[in-house]
């Protein structure tokens, strides 16, 4: 149970990245957390909404710095927030951004955890953050866009302000929370057996019936079997860092893209730069594009070819954006490219990720 | 079935939570095997020290 501060609302801390702080774009990617006073950004409509609490100060941290160096950015962070005793944190929302969410869900477990006070955050349904932490966070759950800010920041602030007020918060349809898979004990006017039985009985009309507890559709994915002898492979290059042919002859897009393309790497010893370049819109594309193999490296994949290491390289780089994918289209190209490349007598694939 | 796949990624517990099971730690974001702030040769050894973490994951 929370007590009451004497003087004022209870205090919130906020954390946010540099381009919600309004500090810039992707050049603050690499940006070293910063503390800033009072609320900015999406933390003054947070400060309209709360009825019992403030945004005392914001933290910011570019989401490079924090993605790269968790250990030290957790630190760094948690440094910042312990020097203003907040009673509550909140982070975000980050809506789809991946490395955002990741640093949002991390800092709101790392704060509960080490501060002892509740964390809310918002995240989108498909951002990789929400299954790495959605066991144990409050996260409601948002648009894909910042463009459904303002009825999200409601949700987040009604979730904090009964925090804050020390109620209990319902459950997830109610709250618009992304489910934390707890089961919950009601008690109900019919008998178990008999509920089930009505349940029984609906199903076989043909009736919609809702379980008490959702079954688990579990993705178990059996690793393919390990390459027996690298010397008589044949390896796929694979990047969902969005490298492509100079000027983008396909229109690959710079994010959400349904469909991956191959580009014949043949003759060729290296990427160079000028000849192929970077459209992911997901990080900064300079480094890739004065040295494409940076991303994709086939400079040193052809001299492991050429020294005999592998046998030979498939003779296409494999390339589609991974930016806001969604989970649907990555699934299905993965499976298409597999099969693809299993046609073509392609024995392994290395996949590099921006 | 499919093909034995090695992952170089930065945020490798993404990389998990999806079933990945051959994953290589990258350098960083926007170079996973690149080092800009190093020289072109100390470049190329980081990237092949890398690509031959991930062939040899293949092989486990």
């Amino acid at each position: 149970m929370l007590s009451r501060s004497e003087v004022d609302d209870m205090k919130v801390l906020h954390y946010l990245n540099p381009f919600f702080s309004q500090l810039g774009g992707e050049e603050k990617t690499n940006m070293a957390p910063m503390r800033i006073e009072g609320a900015v950004g999406p933390g003054r409509l947070f400060n309209s909404l709360l009825k019992e609490g403030q945004i005392v100060a914001t933290v910011v941290c570019g989401d490079n710095y924090y993605a790269e160096n968790m250990d030290k950015a957790r630190e760094e962070v948690l440094t910042l927030i312990r020097k203003e005793s907040p009673d509550i944190f909140i982070a975000g929302p980050a809506f789809n951004a991946g490395r955002y969410g990741i640093a949002c869900g991390d800092l709101s477990h790392a704060v509960m955890r080490e501060l002892g006070i509740p964390a809310v955050t918002g995240l989108y349904m498909e951002n990789p953050a929400v299954d790495l932490y959605r066991r144990e966070l409050y996260i409601v759950s948002t648009g894909r866009s910042a463009a459904g800010m303002r009825k999200d920041a409601v949700k987040m602030a009604a979730v904090t302000d009964k925090l804050l007020r020390g109620e209990e918060v319902g459950l997830p349809e109610e709250e618009g929370l992304i489910p934390m898979g707890k089961r919950v004990n009601i008690f109900c006017k019919e008998k178990a057996a008999a509920r089930a039985v009505s349940m029984l009985i609906a199903k076989l009309k043909g009736e919609e019936i809702k379980s008490e507890t959702p079954i688990p559709v579990y993705d178990i994915i059996t690793p393919a079997p390990p390459v027996k002898d690298l010397s008589s492979a044949t390896i796929a290059l694979l990047t969902t860092g969005g490298i492509v042919p100079e000027g983008n002859p396909d229109h690959l897009p710079a994010a959400t893209a349904k469909f991956y393309k191959k580009y014949s790497i043949e003759k060729l010893s290296r990427l160079e730069s000028g000849q192929f370049e970077s459209v992911h819109a997901g990080y900064d594309p300079v480094y890739a594009n004065i040295n494409p193999n940076r991303v994709a490296p086939l400079d040193i994949l052809r001299i492991k070819e050429q020294k005999g290491e592998i046998k030979k390289l498939y003779p296409y780089l494999v390339t589609t954006t991974g930016n806001s994918t969604s989970v649907a289209d990555a699934t299905r190209m993965g499976k298409e490219i597999a099969k693809e490349l299993l046609a073509a007598g392609v024995d392994a694939a290395i996949m590099t990720s921006t | 079935m499919g093909i034995p796949t090695a992952h170089v990624a930065t945020v490798t517990p993404i990389s998990k939570s999806v079933g990945a099971v051959r994953i290589v730690g990258a350098v960083a974001i926007p170079y996973p095997v690149g080092q800009p702030n190093e020289t072109k040769e100390k470049e190329e050894i980081l990237r092949e020290n890398i690509i031959e973490k991930a062939l040899s994951a293949l092989t486990s």
